[in-house]
């Protein structure tokens, strides 16, 4: 029933689409993605296929060894339809990013993996997501418990206004982790160093974690997220309110918590995007466009969309 | 001619300086297709005019009606015999009363001697010929202004800046007005109590027992010397201010709790107007909601567990302005947990928190501050608070913290000295003015912190 409400909208995004932009990019790029790879030598024209916004989503939606598994997901605020029915499988071990203009959806959907919306009185989700393949949005499930196993940093640092032990002891403390104030302090060593930022603050765990730095603060809420042991990281636009070397810090970060938990990153940067991740996912107006490779939907996107996107045309 | 007159004829010249200035402003650059030459436009010009003929001949009007009445006083006296003017100032000025009385046609006390004749006309010709001063200054000074400002418009004079400075400068008078009223009122306080102190010694009053400031009238009565401890009226005033407290700060804050973040939208929208109608109610009408029902009840409730209660108890007057301080804390506590930015509360929601627990280890905490400052200005409201324990808590100032007695407290006193017939200047009157002194000092001095505590806290997540 949702696909029926935005087909007209999509009509006009069809006719219009080609009216604006004659096929300049159709010869470099479609050249070199036929030379690489057969799929696309079997379409010789990839504009023609693919530069509506149908619903569909092109490239791989599925993944070897899926952690996440999000089956048509639906996202409504009150009328405003946010998400419109998103299928997205995410590995264990794997960066998915998250790329597409402001307001598409990314964030929306971000928060249906952790249940976040479920704080927003006007969100109404619809459709499945397994993680480990256990419903998420099952009654028997217990939202407290997911959010423990499913992490989030957001895209402002908010550090408590406690001290820096005690914004990485908060989420063990809760979750009654630790036996004793030995194995506390160990969980938070552990995961402050884990965030890269033990050496920086060792000496004053008892002061205010509101007093870091912005980058600083950033790497305290990784801290504190990965105290409380998740098997998933949710990153909103982790690095939009740092400067350049902090970014690159907590990017580094991203790279090596890779190694041991699945991680989905919202960015609007295309080469964070590109360093960070190994399969990047288009979104437009609650679309989900194209899922791929990072490579792939770098060098060689299947639709028009996503080009335009990357390219720089549309953001 | 009338004031009511001069005045209307001094806006009428205004208007017209208006419509001169500004049209002059217009000429002086040939015309409004010229008027980027002007530095400011040409209304501004026609302010200024304006202005120039308003002002200086209203503070000059202002001027003359304050000095007006004593050079004529003064000059009547003058021209009095030598044996009148040797008169004490009370009689002279009674018979200067008479004399204004009989030149403007009042009744006049005693008989009317050929002395007070001549005077009275003289007052009379006096007071015509200040009018017609008067009114020839005025007029003379709202031509010269006008002219003076007419003159000075020229392409490149910045009338707007002076329209701006004079704007300002009444801005900066209406903002002192409050200001300087709560100096004036101070400051009257402050003398009066040390009136007050110059007869009864300050440690008496800060740390004196007894309570009993009957004075007497006639200088032969008995038991005349007043007792002045005010010690059992801020005993009482802690009592009550404490039990209102006791009821205020744990409903209200749980009401706040509740409102901030667990109704629902519907309940809030519902309930928070009910809270301010509560805020709203005459504290009047909660005293007799005290005196009437809640203190009976107290007693009857007391009777039946085998308490022996007054009837007029603190406890009453406690519990009624408790509910009464409830809004102002429910309100505050509620600010103070929705300024806690979201942010904090999506963090701690995200790890995994309850609402409870996010509630009680995240909000709380971080609101505590703002919640500490509700609080104290509550406390200051209820140590001010007057007609609830003026009709509850009784006049008798007894020095206990059972709060099943009846107590008194600062405000209950503060009106008990002051109504009725009393002479300004005995130490019983007095004292009203140094436990007002007292109370001041106490609420000032909780609002202040109160209001720090609640700013530095706002400050801290902006
Ligand atoms: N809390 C909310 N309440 C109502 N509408 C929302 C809310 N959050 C997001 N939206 C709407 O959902 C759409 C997608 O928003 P969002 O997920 O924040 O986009 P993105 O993160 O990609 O910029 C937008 O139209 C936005 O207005
Ligand atoms: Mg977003």
């Amino acid at each position: 029933m949702a696909a029926m409400t935005e087909s007209s909208g999509m009509d006009e995004a069809t006719a219009a689409a080609p009216a604006v932009k004659p096929q300049a990019p159709a010869n470099g790029k479609a050249g070199d993605g036929q030379v690489g790879r057969g799929r696309d030598a079997a379409r010789p024209d990839k504009d023609a296929r693919h530069s509506a916004l149908t619903g569909r989503t092109v490239g791989q939606v599925r993944c070897e060894n899926p952690f996440i598994v999000a089956e048509n997901i639906d996202v409504f605020y009150g009328d405003n339809h946010a998400i419109k029915d998103v299928t997205l499988e995410i590995g264990r071990n794997q960066v998915v990013a998250l790329i597409g203009p402001s307001g598409c959806g990314k964030s929306t959907f971000l928060r249906c993996l952790n249940r976040m919306n479920d704080s927003i009185d006007i969100a109404r989700v619809t459709g499945t997501i397994t993680l480990d393949g256990q419903d998420i949005y099952s009654r028997d499930l217990d939202p407290v418990v997911l959010r423990a196993r499913v992490g989030m940093v957001f895209q402002k640092p908010n550090p408590f206004p406690k001290s820096i032990y005690d914004n990485v002891a908060y989420g063990p403390r809760i979750h009654g982790l630790a036996a004793d104030r030995a194995e506390l302090d160990e969980i938070v060593h552990v995961s402050l160093e884990r965030a890269g930022l033990l050496k920086e603050v060792k000496d004053r765990l008892d002061e205010p974690g509101t007093g870091l730095s912005g980058g600083q603060q950033q790497r305290l809420c990784i801290a504190r997220t990965i105290a409380v042991n998740p098997e998933v990281i949710l990153m909103d636009e982790p690095c939009s309110a740092l400067d350049p070397i902090a970014t690159a810090r907590i990017e580094d970060l991203i790279d090596e918590l890779s190694a041991n938990y699945a991680i989905v990153i919202v960015t609007h940067s295309m080469q964070q995007a590109a360093r960070v991740s190994q399969r990047v996912a288009y979104f437009h107006l609650g679309t989900l466009v194209e899922v791929d490779e990072t490579d792939r939907i770098f060098t060689n996107p299947q639709h028009k969309l996503t080009e335009d996107y990357v390219t720089g045309r549309i953001g | 001619m009338q004031t009511t007159t001069l005045i209307l004829l001094l806006g009428a010249m205004t208007f017209i300086a208006f419509y001169l200035g500004r049209s002059r402003s217009l000429a002086t650059v040939g015309g409004a297709a010229k008027l980027a030459k002007l530095h400011s436009l040409p209304g501004y010009y026609g302010y200024y005019a304006a202005i120039w003929v308003l002002l200086p001949s209203l503070a000059l009007v202002l001027l003359w009606t304050i000095v007006e009445p004593r050079v004529i006083v003064a000059l009547i006296i003058k021209s009095l015999p030598q044996a009148e003017q040797d008169l004490s100032a009370g009689e002279l000025n009674l018979l200067v009363n008479n004399i204004r009385n009989l030149a403007t046609g009042d009744v006049v006390s005693g008989d009317i001697s050929v002395l007070l004749r001549e005077a009275s006309v003289r007052f009379q010709e006096l007071t015509a010929t200040s009018r017609q001063l008067l009114v020839t200054l005025t007029l003379g000074f709202a031509v010269f202004g006008g002219a003076y400002a007419y003159r000075r418009i020229a392409p490149g004079f910045r009338a707007r800046n002076r329209v701006e400075q004079v704007v300002s400068a009444f801005l900066i008078a209406a903002s002192s007005i409050a200001i300087l009223t709560t100096i004036g009122i101070v400051l009257s306080v402050l003398f009066e109590a040390i009136r007050f102190f110059r007869e009864v010694p300050v440690t008496e009053f800060l740390f004196g027992l007894t309570w009993s400031p009957q004075t007497a009238i006639r200088a032969d009565q008995v038991g005349s010397s007043g007792s002045f401890g005010a010690v059992p009226l801020f005993t009482g005033t802690l009592l009550i201010t404490a039990i209102a407290m006791f009821v205020a700060v744990p409903v209200g804050l749980m009401t706040a709790i509740y409102l901030a973040e667990y109704s629902t939208p519907r309940i809030r929208a519902i309930t928070k107007p009910i809270l301010e109608i509560l805020a709203g109610i005459p504290t009047v009408v909660y005293g007799f909601f005290a005196a009437l029902t809640v203190a009976p009840f107290v007693r009857r409730a007391g009777e039946a567990i085998g308490f022996d209660v007054a009837s007029e108890s603190a406890l009453a007057a406690g519990l009624v302005m408790g509910i009464m301080i409830i809004p102002l804390v429910s309100s505050l506590s509620d600010d103070a947990i929705n300024a806690v930015p979201r942010a904090m509360r999506d963090g701690a929601l995200a790890l995994g928190s309850t609402r409870s627990e996010t509630m009680l280890r995240v909000l709380l905490p971080a609101a505590l501050p703002g919640i500490v400052g509700g609080v104290l200005l509550a406390v200051s409201r209820a140590i001010g608070e007057t007609m609830i324990v003026v009709m509850a808590a009784g006049l008798a100032a007894n020095l206990t913290i059972n709060p099943l007695e009846a107590v008194t407290t600062v405000t209950v006193q503060i009106v008990t000295l002051l109504v009725g017939d009393q002479e300004f200047d005995s130490a019983k009157t007095l004292a009203a003015f140094a436990l007002g002194l007292v109370l001041f000092v106490v609420t000032l001095g909780l609002n202040v912190i109160g209001l720090k505590v609640v700013r530095r806290y706002r400050e801290a997540y902006d």
